[in-house]
């Protein structure tokens, strides 16, 4: 190993973590969530008001509780969607890769164009 | 080619395959899709630096479809073959130029795997929200990539002596 290869991991590196940080801290507590199967958009939930959804047709079911939402269940043997844990701040997104089933949190401004 | 070499490269294709599966029984590191060590990527590092560009990308490719229909669905593959396919072209063109030890060649065959999979997820989910685990990953990937790369330099060194 030399010099220039330090170098590139590094660098690769410090681009990763300045790009994670950039994401972090622009974000805002969300107003809502999007559901999304296959990139079309199913449902939208706000994050005021607590409840427990079935997704697309009972293969996730969504919970949203104390201003946070995530998913309870799933009916893939992984569960990664699940382990995702909760969200709700802004860009947030939960992924389900085997039912190509995503949640997205929204903010304030962005869930009035929805709705107009 | 050679039958020494034909057995070789089977042995290779079982090695990563068992190295795939293996990897595929550890529990999750992190909630995020597509976190995870990339063990095969040590066969494809030795193979890059002790055999050819050609003989790893055949058997890349070849385990990737052999996973795929042993333990995957055709959407896992289509991940994985995307995958595989980017982290091959970039590790064989940053080994060509010859400026760079075989754990950086690593490190980007690992963050390039990881891209690939997060730009078909984009696509097939029809979402470019995905990339919001870009950066996770690009961290993720380039200690996943350290860490193959530390080992295939080992085996390189202990197998130094080897001929085909």
């Amino acid at each position: 190993m030399k010099k220039r290869d330090i170098i590139l991991i590094a660098s690769i590196l410090v681009v990763a973590i300045a790009f994670f940080l950039i994401v972090e801290l622009t974000k805002e507590e969300g107003a809502g969530v999007v559901v999304k199967v296959d990139g079309v958009e199913v449902a939208e939930y706000s994050l005021s008001k607590s409840g427990t959804y079935p997704l697309n047709g009972g293969t996730n079911i969504l919970v949203i509780e104390d201003g946070r939402a995530y998913l309870s269940d799933a009916n893939c043997p992984d569960k990664l969607c699940v382990h995702q844990g909760k969200i709700s701040r802004t860009g947030e997104v939960i992924t389900c890769l085997p039912n190509k089933l995503t949640v997205t949190v929204f903010g304030a401004e962005e869930s009035v164009d929805l709705i107009s | 080619m050679k039958t020494k070499k034909v057995a070789f490269l089977g042995m290779c294709i079982a090695l990563s395959m068992i190295l795939s599966f293996v990897e595929s029984q550890i529990p999750p590191l992190m909630a995020v899709p597509g976190v995870k060590v990339g063990l095969p990527n040590i066969v494809m590092v030795f193979m890059l630096y002790k055999i050819g560009a050609k003989e790893t990308a055949i058997v890349s490719i070849l385990r990737v479809i052999l996973v795929g229909i042993l333990f995957g669905t055709p959407l896992s593959m289509i991940y994985s073959l995307v995958g595989a396919a980017l982290s091959l072209i970039g590790m064989i063109l940053l080994k060509k130029t010859n400026l760079f030890a075989p754990i950086t060649v690593s490190v980007a065959g690992g963050i390039l795997h990881n891209i690939g999979q997060i730009a078909t997820a984009c696509l097939v989910m029809e979402t470019a929200q995905i990339a919001y685990y870009l950066p996770v990953l690009l961290i993720s990937g380039t200690i996943a990539g350290i860490l193959i790369g530390l080992t295939a330099a080992m085996i390189l060194k202990r197998l130094d002596k080897m001929k085909l």
